[in-house]
């Protein structure tokens, strides 16, 4: 059984999404899609100094997307964007079968059940897909 | 039900031993299930006749080729045309970009293709590129809210610089089946040819292209009961000896020098390179089992099974048909919309109850744009789904909603 993917912690980030929105003067701002199944992230990006100062995302998604991107922007503000680059790599990492991240990554760990199905994978990885290109579209600017 | 289901269903091995009922496959639209026959007739192949096709005298090339011919007439006769006109390709989309660059290369710059804004991808993508590579314009027919074609609209977009309308014959979201007789006489009105996408059309009885009014006619062996990787384009004789070869290689030539060749006669000429041959013979074994089985009592329990799924949608809350609301003129595919569930989230939940489902985009992008959804969570139905199936699509879809909303 699959059932185990919605659990209570995945809903609620689902359900009672984080930091859900645009911003009104992002320095950086993209869409990315997910081409097996036409889930679209929007992710607005504010920087100040190095570090992420604010956050804003729009999906329309699963709900293992909503829940990503919802555990991705409540992690990544008040971090430094060269600490933040790598957390696509980690993600993919924990899903392949590898440990949970540490901090700001803890609760990523709510997606370990997602690990067994491969065809999920992109689902959780999508939010993480856009904050790497948000700041490398911010660091040409 | 007038015939035998049990039996029907106890060809199919997958649904033997292992998984048994527990398995309820309702993603035929995306590729259907194979009957013993047709994996006999390819382990046949291999086992007993295995050899290249019209090149070699020995005697298995000679096997090998009668097969290749034998499963050719098979088809032709499932489709109720001459066996010449029956060009092997890779599957629909093969089929589809073989007419984009044979015919689409005879098209000059300001030539108008008409599509619609229902087509699989495999219908769409092709045209761009010819439209990028020969300056051709592409316009499009609209679809109504009911997911069907915009039949009413023809005589706006189909103008006297028409020289080809390819449209689905059914369509894989919706499953809305294309009247033909009016999008042939569109054609015929201004000189154009008709290309159907019959797809979905095809796994659902035997077929009169002729009377049908298209041109060219494209379909897939992996969705009508036989292999992947073969596929078909049924195309008018002097359409197809008019047409220049797509790709050049062994089979597809009459006399080659160093400075020239000339061109083998159709269908030959669209066939260059060794074939897929077990697999055509797969597709010829799934004909001849297909025009065996009684299509009225078929049909009847197809649709009967379809309209379960639509009573039964009327009763999941927030469930909304996306397509046809009723029987007519529809093959048994039916998309749906649940109100605050993700299509892949309510499949992911279905496959815990054993049921197979597709959820997405269905390969229609611009479809979903125009109903204003990312995607819809599809139930296809083929002869082999029985009671039990629509029973456990329903209860899993109570669950999905309990758990998601």
């Amino acid at each position: 059984m699959s059932d185990d993917l919605y659990q209570q912690a995945i809903m609620q980030r689902a359900k009672s999404p984080v930091r859900a929105g645009r911003l009104a003067s992002p320095d950086a701002s993209v869409t990315v899609d997910n081409p097996l199944c036409g889930d679209r992230i929007t992710l607005d990006l504010k920087l100040e100094g190095g570090k992420i100062a604010d956050v804003a995302h729009q999906v329309r998604g699963c709900a293992l997307c909503q829940a990503s991107a919802s555990v991705m922007a409540a992690a990544v503000v008040g971090q430094s964007t060269a600490a933040v680059t790598s957390a696509q790599d980690k993600v993919k990492a924990m899903l392949g079968g590898g440990d949970i991240p540490p901090s700001p990554w803890e609760e990523l760990g709510i997606f370990t059940p997602v690990r067994r199905h491969k065809s999920r994978h992109d689902c959780v990885v999508l939010p993480f897909d856009a904050l790497a290109q948000a700041i490398a579209q911010a660091g040409k600017s | 039900m007038s015939f035998d289901h049990a039996a029907l269903r106890a060809e199919f091995p997958i649904f033997g031993s292992g998984n048994g009922s527990a398995l309820h496959y309702l993603d035929n639209a995306a590729t259907s299930q194979v009957p013993r026959t047709v994996i006999s007739a390819v382990t046949n192949f291999e086992t007993t006749s295995r050899a290249n096709v019209l090149r070699g005298v020995h005697r298995l090339a000679e096997a090998a080729t009668e097969a290749y011919d034998q499963a050719r007439r098979s088809i032709a006769r499932y489709v109720n045309a001459p066996a010449e006109e029956i060009v092997f390709t890779s599957g629909t989309t093969g089929a589809i970009n073989l007419v984009a660059r044979s015919f689409g290369d005879t098209l000059a710059p300001g030539d108008e293709v008409v599509i619609s804004e229902l087509e699989h991808h495999s219908n769409l993508v092709p045209w761009q590129m010819l439209r990028d590579r020969r300056g051709v314009v592409l316009k499009i027919l609209p679809v109504t809210d009911e997911g069907r074609l915009d039949v009413a609209a023809l005589s706006r977009v189909v103008t006297p610089k028409c020289r080809l309308i390819a449209l689905t014959h059914a369509s894989n979201v919706t499953g809305a089946v294309s009247d033909a007789a009016p999008l042939a006489a569109a054609a015929r009105a201004v000189g154009a040819k008709l290309l159907l996408d019959g797809a979905q059309r095809a796994p659902h009885g035997p077929l009169d292209l002729p009377a049908l009014g298209a041109d060219f006619y494209a379909f897939s062996g992996h969705k009508m009961f036989g292999p992947t990787g073969i596929g078909v384009l049924w195309a008018r004789r002097e359409l197809l000896e008019a047409m220049p070869p797509f790709l050049g290689g062994g089979e597809m030539i009459r006399t080659v020098t160093l400075e020239k060749t000339t061109w083998a006669a159709v269908p030959h000429k669209f066939e260059a390179g060794t074939p897929p041959i077990a697999q055509a013979i797969g597709l010829g074994a799934a004909a001849e089992w297909l025009m065996r089985l009684d299509w009225p009592a078929v049909s009847a329990h197809e649709l009967r099974l379809t309209q379960r799924v639509l009573d039964g949608l009327g009763r999941v809350r927030g469930a909304k048909v996306v397509g046809p609301s009723s029987l007519q003129g529809r093959v048994p595919v039916v998309s749906f919309a649940l109100d605050g569930a993700h299509p892949h989230d309510i499949c992911q939940i279905l496959d815990g109850f054993g049921v197979a489902l597709r959820g997405g985009h269905h390969c229609a992008q611009p479809f979903m744009e125009r109903m204003g959804l990312g995607g819809t969570t599809r139930a296809s139905i083929a002869m082999y789904n029985t009671d039990a199936d629509i029973d456990a699509l329903l209860t899993g879809l109570d669950a999905a909603v309990t758990r998601l909303s």
